[in-house]
């Protein structure tokens, strides 16, 4: 479907994240977005999003500024962004809303914008990779492309909260029963492995991470447990990198501190799709994750189906 | 101590300050008032579940007008807004809305755990939260990706003028001024 129109463009924003701590999400993206059609353009000068349950939480006014010109940069070249990370996503779409909204906070952040010769004007949309690939793509397009169907992989998935979270105000799907991220990752071909505790949070987010290690973590190892009691998955799979930076490294970091061993494999959306689409995981350094350069460990690439 | 008696908490009205509501409700919080103490939010939390952490009693303080021992409670600091009780309150009070709220008042008022000064400091000086560091330059150039993303740590002009947003906000001030107040 795609082939038939312009190539459709969007400005990438990378955050913090994928570019300085999983930069395989990032090569996966670009192998992916390459594949399909689309085309990723730099946003030259870009900044943290600002985390949102961070720098939201601090003060609003300096996170809707500093989220407002990382908008303006895309304004200036009239296309769409798209990013890779439900907490950017939450950042860039809540801002970009609540500058629509609230007279008196676009009031302020632009006059904070004109020192620095910027102005936001409301004029782009912000979309997460997963509308790119759902919307814009389309999913009998994607799974055109999956020559490596993962069959027989048991697939766990973790949607994470702010790409479809408030469900009245993102109107992305139904939040308490979503189904548009495993349509996706079905494309694939792997197994969806249903459980209990898919919905909840990966403990990492509205700065808890950061507050308090061990209360973050016990999110992450009941999500864990919950896996294991659905009778286990060979990956897990989601659309953010900080959900995957805390359930990745988070298994190195619940071993020490609660003397509990997971060894999941635990892959962005983009890596399942890279792997699907025919790449093999050294063109897009999925040896790379922090779990297993601490644990100085490899994917467990029977369980994947693929080899190093 | 070692009698039945009930110690009963007193609340004085030195402790009650009324626009305490009013400001949560006009920074967007707009139903809060509506709150019918039903408990869906503390029982849906997944923080709450293993921390004391009490959505409900949080929004039960806060419409008391109990501002002080909302805005040093540490608790404060356990909700992961992964708004699952925003989603299932019955009625549509935005309640991790009024958290992020609360957090900012608290802020001002100097209530600010020193590990999240430090990520603010890391903002500051590099105009993201995580930033870049050698071993992940290398393994970015491994994986033929930019050695140096095109971000700020590409564009002094790009920090400077993030910088001059937070000068301009007063953030800055804020938090090299805020005391280690720790909890």
């Amino acid at each position: 479907m795609i082939s038939r129109m312009a190539r459709p463009k969007f400005y990438h924003f990378l955050g913090c994240i994928i570019p300085h701590r999983y930069p395989s999400i990032e090569r996966a993206a670009r192998l992916v977005f390459e594949d399909l059609g689309v085309e990723l353009l730099d946003m030259v000068g870009a900044t943290c999003c600002p985390a949102p349950g961070v720098f939201g939480s601090f003060d609003r006014v300096t996170w809707a500024s500093i989220a407002a010109r990382n908008l303006t940069i895309a304004e200036a070249g009239g296309h769409p962004i798209t990013t890779g990370c439900n907490g950017c996503f939450a950042s860039l779409w809540d801002a970009n809303h609540e500058l629509h909204v609230d007279e008196e906070l676009r009031k302020r952040v632009n006059e904070n914008l004109a020192e620095i010769g910027r102005e936001f004007k409301g004029t782009i949309e912000v979309t997460h990779y997963v509308d790119v690939l759902v919307n814009t793509v389309g999913l009998d397009e994607v799974r055109r492309h999956v020559v490596r169907p993962l069959e027989g992989v048991r697939m766990a998935l973790h949607p994470g909260c702010h790409w479809m979270r408030p469900r009245a105000l993102k109107k992305k799907d139904n939040s308490e029963r979503p189904r548009i991220f495993r349509e996706l990752c079905e494309t694939s071909g792997a197994e969806y492995v249903p459980y209990k505790d898919e919905l909840i949070c990966c403990g990492a987010g509205g700065a808890v991470r950061t507050a308090d290690l061990k209360v973050s973590l016990d999110f992450t190892k009941q999500k864990f447990e919950s896996i294991e009691e659905a009778g286990g998955a060979d990956i897990i799979v989601t659309p953010c990198p900080f959900c995957e930076l805390q359930l990745d490294l988070g298994q190195v970091e619940i071993q020490k501190n609660f003397g509990v061993e997971f060894t999941y494999d635990v892959l962005h959306v983009m890596e399942l799709l890279a792997l699907a689409f025919g790449h093999e995981p050294g063109e897009f350094g999925l040896k790379t994750h922090l779990q297993y350069l601490q644990r100085k460990s490899e994917p467990r690439w029977e369980r994947l189906g693929v080899k190093a | 101590m070692t009698d039945s008696t009930i110690v009963r908490d007193i609340i004085d009205d030195e402790d009650i300050d009324p626009k305490f509501v009013d400001t949560l409700v006009e920074a967007g919080a707009d139903r809060i008032r509506t709150c019918i103490q039903c408990g869906t939010c503390s029982s849906v939390c997944p923080s709450g579940r293993r921390t004391a952490f009490r959505t409900r009693e949080i929004i039960r303080k806060a419409l008391l007008g109990l501002k002080e021992e909302v805005l040093t409670s540490p608790d404060l600091w356990l909700c992961a807004t992964c708004l699952t009780c925003l989603e299932r309150c019955p009625r549509q009070i935005k309640v991790t809305d009024a958290i992020i709220i609360m957090r900012n008042m608290a802020v001002e008022e100097g209530f600010m755990l020193p590990q999240h000064r430090k990520a603010s400091r890391k903002l500051i000086k590099t105009g993201h939260a995580v930033p870049l560091d050698d071993a992940n330059r290398e393994m970015r150039r491994e994986l033929g990706l930019q050695e140096i993303p095109p971000t700020t740590h590409s564009s002094g002009e790009a920090l400077e003028q993030v910088q001059e947003i937070m000068r301009r906000t007063g953030f800055i001030d804020l938090i090299e001024s805020t005391e280690e107040s720790g909890q």
